[in-house]
């Protein structure tokens, strides 16, 4: 859950998604879900020759399974604060896993 | 969906469970969570000209009418479009029911740049670009197992070890 809400406060950030069959989709981040499926708006497609099909395209939907990195924009990711995040979500399931 | 912002308030954690938790930073202002999962996604594509990327490679030109949580997907109208080399073709297809797994890419055709396929890609008849493409096709399925066969040679074993992705 820590990255579908890490992902939730990058919405309306520019970044780049690779996919796993080597495309590489920048856009405006709009939406993400619990699978990590992406919802770019107004993409450019690098390399877009080689890609007419995504020629015509203005916004795009892309499958969680698919996704091989995002690339984000540094300024917009506290680091100090996603370390500490982890940190209490691994704290938490420890925890759980005593307990249970 | 559009019409949320940040002021439509996220609900708050159950206060016992803060009690439990050690002190953490300041929370970070949360957009609404309706607005964050496969449905509201997809309900702003529906009765949309979608192109659908699929998995085999297939590139399917149809209108989105109905869907579900999985991804599995209805599309009307659906042409599919060949690309090989420097060409393509249209190919009418009709009504689609694509389950969502082999789905790898939805995208909103932007209605002023309908049909556009840019140069130097030209139309050609379907015939002839089908072959050309079961040629490539062929190729490719050849090379590709000559990679994996190096490839598992030394030990390593594919990224996608026996699924196409293209």
């Amino acid at each position: 859950m820590l990255f579908f809400s890490f992902f939730k406060t990058l919405v309306n950030h520019e970044v780049t998604v690779e996919l796993k069959n080597d495309i590489s989709i920048r856009g405006t981040l709009k939406s993400v879900d619990q699978y990590l499926n992406i919802k770019l708006d107004d993409i450019t497609v690098v390399d877009e020759l080689k890609y007419p099909h995504l020629s015509s395209v203005k916004n795009v939907f892309i499958r969680g399974s698919v996704v091989r990195y995002v690339h984000l924009p540094a300024a917009a990711v506290d680091t100090p604060l996603l370390e500490d995040a982890t940190r209490r979500e691994a704290s938490q399931a420890s925890a759980k896993a005593k307990q249970g | 969906m559009e019409n949320l912002n940040l002021h439509d308030a996220a609900p708050r954690p159950l206060s016992s469970m803060q009690n439990q938790m050690p002190p953490g930073p300041p929370p970070v202002p949360q957009l609404p969570p309706q607005m964050f999962t496969t449905a509201a996604q997809l309900l702003d594509l529906t009765d949309k000209k979608l192109m659908v990327s699929l998995r085999d490679g297939r590139k399917l030109i149809g209108v989105l009418r109905s869907w579900d949580q999985f991804g599995n997907l209805v599309l009307q109208s659906t042409v599919e479009r060949l690309f090989v080399q420097h060409l393509y073709a249209d190919i009418e297809r009709g009504l689609f029911l694509v389950r969502g797994e082999n789905v790898l890419l939805l995208g909103e055709i932007d209605l002023d740049k309908d049909d556009y396929v840019p140069e130097p890609y030209e139309l050609a008849p379907v015939e002839r670009v089908f072959a050309l493409k079961k040629a490539e096709d062929a190729e490719r399925g050849r090379v590709e197992k000559r990679r994996q066969r190096t490839l598992a040679g030394y030990g390593f074993e594919g990224e996608h070890a026996g699924e196409a992705i293209l």
